[in-house]
């Protein structure tokens, strides 16, 4: 088979491994580094159940991407979102605010939502929508998920010392 | 502390954050082997020829699965045993006619497009009026009949019309999936995303032609059921153990999004067909309605359905005269299945149509003719339904007026109507709409539960029951009454996967029922359990076991208190047994089917809901300004879960009545199978402004701890944006609006022109 390397560094840790070229980034993810909080929802791009943080900040669906695309990148799934056991503010949220029943589009969500409040960490309820509409969840009706962001929103900007205002 | 009551978080939170939650396709397996189906190209055919042998050159496939496999029953049918798993006969297009089992997803996806089946093709029955037109049915009809409808239709004002209600995908974000192996003993293991278990461990027994006790299904999780994964999981379950049996390796099945669309069945889309008689007021006085439901190529549960949209064909509505007739048909596509509500929310949208019409004809507003025909407790005859069943708490009056007041309901009529007046493209509606929804399995036997309830020497529990985690919050539930029941705090109790070896001859977690029944089960174990533990720390305590109390972690008498789990390793020392099982069977409700008469539920939940709505005339684009919800949960034992429930049923009625649309060609193939071509609502849908209250004081006496099912009911509030759009679509023209359904943009524009060609013709006759 047409197996080529592909090393890429995965939530800080580096992993190679030869695959065949139309190997998807998800596949890699789940299989190779074995890490299976990223979903598989729709295979075609579609729900966002598979979103991972590529270079970052930067979400990406993951089943619409080859592994040898991020060959020498770094990718972020929701497995590194509390290192040391200590939630992320947004974790902390989805928690509370009930962002979830089965919890499929969970992971997904969540990368959106970082990416979202990286670039945004003030974002009104229309950019939340707007941000996080490419994310299906099917079972909450979304009135919570949108709370949730918003509940980090506020933990994480009051977290930001107010001397980096001026 | 109180658990029960509270608004605790969802039990799995914190492994669903940290993406440490494990669904059946995450399980990890040496070995394991995976599948992919070969599917027919004709919705109708018989196989001639299915040559396996080129599959089988393909490297990493290591068997093709075919119908001479199958050691046992060649079935999968939940009611009748309609269902191959594998047959030669055709009866959907994609029907899958052989697996190739291999050791990757592109191996036996490779495999199955080796393989090239030859058929005879023949005529297949598509849609509804056809199979009326070819008498196409899975079952003789069902009727249920109240007073004379016949003889007053013949005097009184009438209305005749005819809606055909859509279908739905579920779109669960987790697609069917099961896991199988074979054990040490030679016996099957089967991790399975169903909503049934028993049914499963039933199936896939059937299948391999073993009794049941060598089969042990386990149900971890799923990622969303919405009643599709109550009997269409059992094919994939057996699939996969069928496989395992013959490479004797473990076996995953997971279909993809595309395959899933289609293989499995769907909501059924439902023809109504009526004649309404209605006097000067609008009061209704007699209905002759015809449902026919599309119940694809086998029965399923289609005919319990379609009971459902008969007993739901009244909502909240008193109707004298009443004639129900209920028709399954047979056609050559996917087997329609359970979907939230199970054909009650089919018979709601019609007879909310139906309301709608009578309005307009009688020239009031439609909310003023609906509460003019609520079912009225006050009045003696006025609060029994059509099939005999007394309603003893009618809440929908409080409800509705509560929810205008709180809704603001006609100072924003008034504002809609300013607005109309001026925007000659944009027009604005409002609608408010109820929803009372019988709460039991219509199929009384179905109405029992049991739970092992385990209390191990340090005071810990472990709690199992026979309902499924789906999402819905019910294992939180559970955890809740157990530490509520034995008196301990939450952190104690741990509930545990759903599996057959623990619970036997479970109930489908459906028809809402899940804490009903099992939380009622569990209830049972844990008061045996405290009333044991009771005489044991009366003991300690030296006081009467009747005035020990178990709480908050204690067991107390007056001043003096001793810790749980003190009391626990005495009882343990002392040889008293420490777990017990729980049963529950709902009392007083029975149905007779032939006579359609009986008290099938053991009791209603009610709501309502307002929705208002823009559309634009041009485009037919529309979006929903604002909802208002009052729903009864009775004495909610989790707020919080509940109005999630309430919240995420709404949505996805509301994609169902708007959006989601399932579009057959005429060669019988679906051509929407996949989120591109099926739109669900995302963030960018919901309402603007969404209100969403539980109704408070609403102790429900006939449910455990007061509380009343929420799963599937709060799905029907979402006729409140459907009959929304049609007070917009009106004011173009004021008369009867025919909107189909779903009401997508296009449905909406025809609806527009409708409206406007009729608005002309009245103009021009005047
Ligand atoms: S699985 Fe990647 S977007 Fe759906
Ligand atoms: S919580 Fe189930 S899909 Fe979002």
């Amino acid at each position: 088979m047409n197996e080529i390397p592909v090393s890429i560094k995965i939530n800080g840790k580096q992993v190679t491994a030869s695959v065949e070229s139309r190997t998807l980034l998800v596949h890699f993810i789940r299989e190779q580094a074995e890490l299976t909080g990223t979903h598989v929802g729709c295979d075609s791009s579609s729900c966002g159940v598979c979103t991972v943080l590529l270079d970052g900040d930067k979400p990406v669906k993951s089943c619409t991407m080859f592994a040898v695309m991020a060959h020498g990148h770094e990718i972020t799934t929701v497995e590194s979102l509390a290192p040391g056991g200590v939630l992320h503010p947004l974790q902390q949220a989805f928690w509370d605010q009930h962002g979830l029943q089965c919890g499929y589009c969970t992971p997904g969500m969540l990368m959106t939502s970082v990416a979202l409040l990286k670039h945004n960490p003030n974002p009104t309820e229309h950019e939340i929508r707007e941000g996080l509409s490419g994310n299906l969840c099917r079972c909450t009706g979304y009135n919570n998920i949108v709370k949730s962001i918003q509940q980090a929103a506020g933990v994480m900007s009051q977290a930001i010392p107010a001397a980096a205002d001026d | 502390m109180k658990a029960v009551g509270m608004g605790v978080a969802h039990e799995s939170a914190k492994l669903h954050v940290t993406g440490t939650a494990k669904y059946t396709g995450d399980l990890d397996m040496l070995d394991v082997l995976v599948a992919y189906p070969v599917q027919a190209i004709h919705a109708r055919a018989r196989v001639l020829k299915l040559d396996i042998a080129a599959a089988l050159e393909v490297a990493g496939v290591v068997t093709v699965i075919v119908e001479s496999d199958i050691p046992g029953e060649n079935n999968t049918g939940a009611v009748k045993h309609d269902e191959p798993l594998l047959s030669s006969d055709v009866m959907y297009h994609g029907q899958a006619l052989a697996w190739v089992i291999a050791e990757t997803d592109d191996a036996a996806r490779a495999g199955a497009a080796r393989i090239k089946p030859q058929y005879e093709i023949l005529e297949p029955i598509l849609g509804i009026q056809n199979a009326i037109n070819a008498h196409s049915y899975h079952t003789e009809p069902l009727r249920i009949l109240r007073g004379n409808p016949d003889t007053i239709l013949e005097k009184t004002t009438t209305l005749e019309g005819e809606i055909l209600v859509g279908g739905q995908d579920h779109f669960y974000l987790e697609t069917q999936a099961s896991l199988a192996f074979l054990d040490e003993d030679g016996c099957m293991v089967v991790h399975s995303s169903t909503q049934h278990p028993s049914e499963t461990q039933a199936v896939v027994a059937h299948v391999l032609g073993w009794a049941r006790h060598k089969v042990s299904v386990q149900a971890l999780r799923m990622g969303g059921g919405f009643g599709g994964k109550e009997s269409q999981a059992n094919p994939y379950a057996a699939l996969a153990a069928l496989a395992a049996l013959k490479t004797r390796r473990p076996v995953r099945v997971r279909l993809t999004r595309h395959i899933d669309m289609q293989l499995t069945g769907k909501r059924h889309p439902m023809l109504g067909k009526y004649r309404v008689g209605f006097d000067v007021t609008g009061k209704l006085e007699a209905l002759h309605l015809e449902i026919y439901a599309d119940g694809g190529w086998s029965l399923d549960l289609s005919e319990a359905i379609v009971s459902r949209a008969m007993f739901h064909c009244d909502n909240a509505y008193f109707i004298p005269n009443l004639m129900v007739k209920g028709f399954v048909c047979k056609t050559n596509v996917t087997s329609h299945t359970a979907f939230r509500g199970f054909g009650g929310p089919q018979g709601m949208v019609l007879i909310e149509d139906i309301l709608d019409r009578v309005a307009r004809a009688v020239k009031k507003r439609p909310e003023v003719v609906r509460e003019l025909n609520f079912y009225n407790e006050n009045s003696l005859d006025q609060h029994t339904t059509h099939y005999g069943q007394t309603i003893s708490d009618v809440r929908i009056g409080n409800i509705w007026n509560t929810l205008k007041t709180s809704s603001d309901f006609e100072n924003r009529q008034l504002e809609i109507e300013n607005f109309n007046a001026s925007h000659p493209f944009l027009k604005r509606g409002m609608a408010i709409t109820p929803v009372k929804f019988g709460i039991s399995f219509t199929t009384t036997f179905l109405n029992q539960a049991g739970a092992l309830v385990l209390i191990y020497s340090d005071g810990s529990v472990q709690v199992n029951h026979g309902g499924t985690e789906m999402g819905q919050g019910l294992h939180t539930k559970i955890a809740q009454i157990a530490a509520q029941t034995l008196g301990v705090n939450l952190e104690r109790i741990r509930v545990m996967p759903t599996r057959t070896d623990k619970v036997p001859n479970t109930s489908a977690t459906a028809a809402s029922s899940g804490t009903d029944l099992n939380g009622a089960a569990v209830k049972n174990a844990c008061e045996i359990l405290r009333e044991r533990l009771e005489h044991v720390a009366a003991e300690m305590l030296k006081c009467p076991s009747d005035e020990v109390r178990f709480e908050n972690g204690f067991a107390v008498h007056l001043k003096q208190k001793l810790e749980f789990e003190k009391v626990v390793m005495k009882a343990y020392l002392e040889r008293v047994s420490l777990f017990s099982t729980g049963f529950f069977r709902t009392p007083e409700i029975h149905y007779d089917k032939v006579a359609g008469r009986g008290e099938p539920f053991r009791y209603f939940a009610w709501g309502a809901s307002v929705s208002e709505v823009e559309i634009d005339s041009l485009t037919g684009m529309w979006h929903l300004r604002r909802s208002d919800i009052l729903h009864d949960c009775g004495d909610s034992i989790n707020p919080l879960v509940d109005r999630g429930q309430v919240e995420g049923g709404f949505v996805q009625g509301m994609g169902w009545l708007t959006m989601e649309e399932l579009v057959w060609d005429d060669t019988g193939k679906l051509r929407t199978f996949a989120p591109s071509t099926y739109k669900i609502p995302t963030l960018a849908d919901i309402p603007l402004e969404f209100h969403v209250s539980l109704l408070p004081r609403a102790t429900e006496e006939k449910a455990v701890f007061g509380s009343k099912a929420v799963g599937e009911p709060p799905l029907m509030l979402a006729i409140s944006v459907r009959e929304a759009l049609k007070d917009a679509i009106s004011s173009f023209g004021g008369l009867e609006v025919k909107l189909a359904a779903p009401s997508t943009p296009e449905a909406i524009l025809d609806a527009i022109e409708i409206v406007k060609d009729a608005a002309r013709e009245i103009v021009m006759s005047l």
